[in-house]
C-alpha cells in the first residue's frame, strides 16, 4: 500500500518533469515545473525530510514566479540536429544508468551521521537536528550560503543600466492589479506573517526554520507590491541595504567572536549556544526575506514611458 | 523494491532528463528549467541517502537534509541570476532592433 503511494508519486513526478521539458509553450512549461515542485515537496515528506519539504514548497513557488515572468522572453531558436540529439540522449542515458546502478548497489547498512548529530542536541538545547546541523555543526555552510545569496543580488543589481541602478525595480502587474489580487494582498499578509514567525520559532525543536520563514515573508511582501498597495523601494536606500547585509554581518561577527570565547571560528560559547542561535536565526530571517524579495524583483529600472 | 530505492531510481532518471534538457534544448528559459530538474534529481539523491541512513530515532540522517536545504536556496539564487541575465539580453536586443529600425543615433533607454 505504501509502496503503491510511492509509485504514484514517482510516476507523477516524472510525468510532470517530462511535460515541463517537452511542453510546446514556454508558459505551460513553467506551470508544469511549479507542479513538479509541489509533488517533489510531497516526496520529501515521504522521505522523512519535512524541513526540506517546507523549503522546497516555499522556494519552489518563488522559482515558479521567476520562470513565469520570463516566459514572454522565450524566443524561437534552432534545435540541434537529429544525430547530435541522439548522441546527447545516449550520453544522458549513460549518466542516468550509472546513477541508477549506484542507487541499487548502495552499501547496506548505509553510512549515517544521525547518531552523531543527535548526541550533542541536549547541550545545544535544540530539538531539531536539522537546525543543529545548519547553525551549529555546519554553520560555515550556512554562512557561505547567505553570502552567495547576497552575491546573487549584487549580480542582479549590476545588470541595470548605469542611470537606473539606484532606482526602484519594476513590479510586474502593479500598474493594473485585479480586484481579487488587491483583496488577497490585504487579507493574506497578516496570516502569512504569523505563520512565518511560528515556523521560525518552532524551527529549534520541530521542522521549520529561517529559510522557510524568510521565503514566506518574502512572498507576502511581493504580494503587497504586486497588488500595488505599496511602491517598490528604491534600491539605493541605505536602510534597505543595511537590512540586506545585517543578518550575514551579524552571523560573521558572532562567528569571529568564537575565536575569543570557545577558541575557534563559528563555535558558540557553552551554555549560550541556544540564545546565539536564536539571535542569528532572527537576524538571518529578516535579511533573507528582504534578499529573496529583492532577487525576485530584479534590477532597478526606469518607469516605462507611456 | 523499497520506497527509497524507487525514489533513488527516479532521481537518476531526473538527472538524466535534466542533463539532456540542458544540452539539447535551444531556448535559454528551457535550459534554466532543465537545470533545475537536474538539481532536483541531485537533491533527491541526497534525500535517499538521508533516508537510508535513518538512525537514532530520526526519520533520516539530518546532515544530507541540511545540505539539501542550503542547496535549494543557492539553486534559487542561481536561477534568479540566470533569468535576470535573460531579461537584460532581451532588453538589449529590443533596444538594438529599435535603433536599427529608426536608423537614428542609438539612444539609451
Amino acid at each position: 500500500m505504501k509502496l503503491a503511494l510511492d509509485a504514484v508519486l514517482v510516476a507523477t513526478l516524472l510525468v510532470l518533469a517530462l511535460f515541463s521539458l517537452a511542453a510546446r509553450q514556454a508558459r505551460a512549461s513553467a506551470i508544469g515545473f511549479m507542479g513538479f515542485g509541489l509533488v517533489l515537496a510531497l516526496v520529501w515528506v515521504r522521505l522523512g525530510a519535512v524541513d526540506v519539504a517546507l523549503t522546497e514548497a516555499a522556494v519552489g513557488a518563488l522559482t515558479g514566479l521567476l520562470l513565469l515572468g520570463a516566459t514572454s522572453l522565450a524566443t524561437p531558436a534552432a534545435q540541434p540536429s537529429r544525430p547530435l540529439r541522439l548522441a546527447l540522449a545516449g550520453l544522458c542515458a549513460l549518466v542516468a544508468g550509472g546513477l541508477a546502478f549506484l542507487v541499487l548497489e548502495a552499501p547496506d547498512p548505509a553510512p549515517s551521521l544521525a547518531a552523531a548529530a543527535v548526541e550533542p542536541l541536549a547541550a545545544l538545547d535544540l530539538g531539531n537536528p536539522v537546525t543543529a546541523v545548519l547553525l551549529a555543526y555546519r554553520a560555515l555552510d550556512t554562512l557561505l550560503e547567505t553570502v552567495v545569496v547576497v552575491l546573487a543580488l549584487i549580480g542582479i543589481w549590476s545588470l541595470a543600466p548605469d542611470a537606473d541602478w539606484r532606482g526602484a525595480p519594476m513590479v510586474p502587474g502593479a500598474d493594473a492589479p485585479s480586484p481579487p489580487l488587491r483583496l488577497l494582498a490585504r487579507l493574506l499578509p497578516p496570516v502569512g506573517l504569523v505563520v512565518a514567525v511560528h515556523i521560525l520559532w518552532i524551527g529549534a525543536d520541530a521542522p521549520g526554520g529561517k529559510f522557510q520563514a524568510a521565503t514566506l515573508i518574502a512572498a507576502m511582501g511581493l504580494l503587497v507590491l504586486m497588488a500595488g498597495l505599496a511602491p517598490a523601494p528604491k534600491l539605493g536606500n541605505t536602510r534597505l541595504r543595511a537590512l540586506v547585509v545585517g543578518g550575514p554581518a551579524l552571523f560573521l561577527a558572532l562567528g569571529l567572536l568564537g575565536f575569543l570565547v570557545p577558541g575557534s571560528f563559528l563555535a558558540w560559547p557553552e551554555g549560550l549556544a541556544k540564545p546565539v542561535i536564536v539571535l542569528i536565526e532572527v537576524a538571518l530571517t529578516t535579511s533573507l526575506a528582504v534578499l529573496l524579495a529583492l532577487i525576485v524583483l530584479g534590477p532597478g529600472a526606469r518607469r516605462p514611458r507611456a | 523494491m523499497s520506497g527509497p530505492t524507487l525514489y533513488g531510481l527516479a532521481a537518476a532518471l531526473l538527472v538524466g532528463l535534466g542533463l539532456y534538457g540542458v544540452l539539447a534544448q535551444a531556448s535559454p528559459l528551457r535550459r534554466v528549467l532543465a537545470f533545475n530538474l537536474m538539481g532536483a534529481g541531485v537533491f533527491l539523491m541526497f534525500g535517499v541517502a538521508a533516508r537510508r541512513g535513518a538512525a537514532a530515532g530520526l526519520p533520516g540522517d539530518p546532515v544530507p537534509q541540511a545540505l539539501v536545504i542550503t542547496g535549494i536556496v543557492v539553486a534559487f539564487a542561481a536561477t534568479a541570476l540566470a533569468v535576470m541575465l535573460m531579461r537584460r539580453l532581451a532588453q538589449t536586443r529590443a533596444e538594438e532592433a529599435a535603433a536599427a529600425a529608426s536608423s537614428a543615433p542609438a539612444e539609451h533607454g
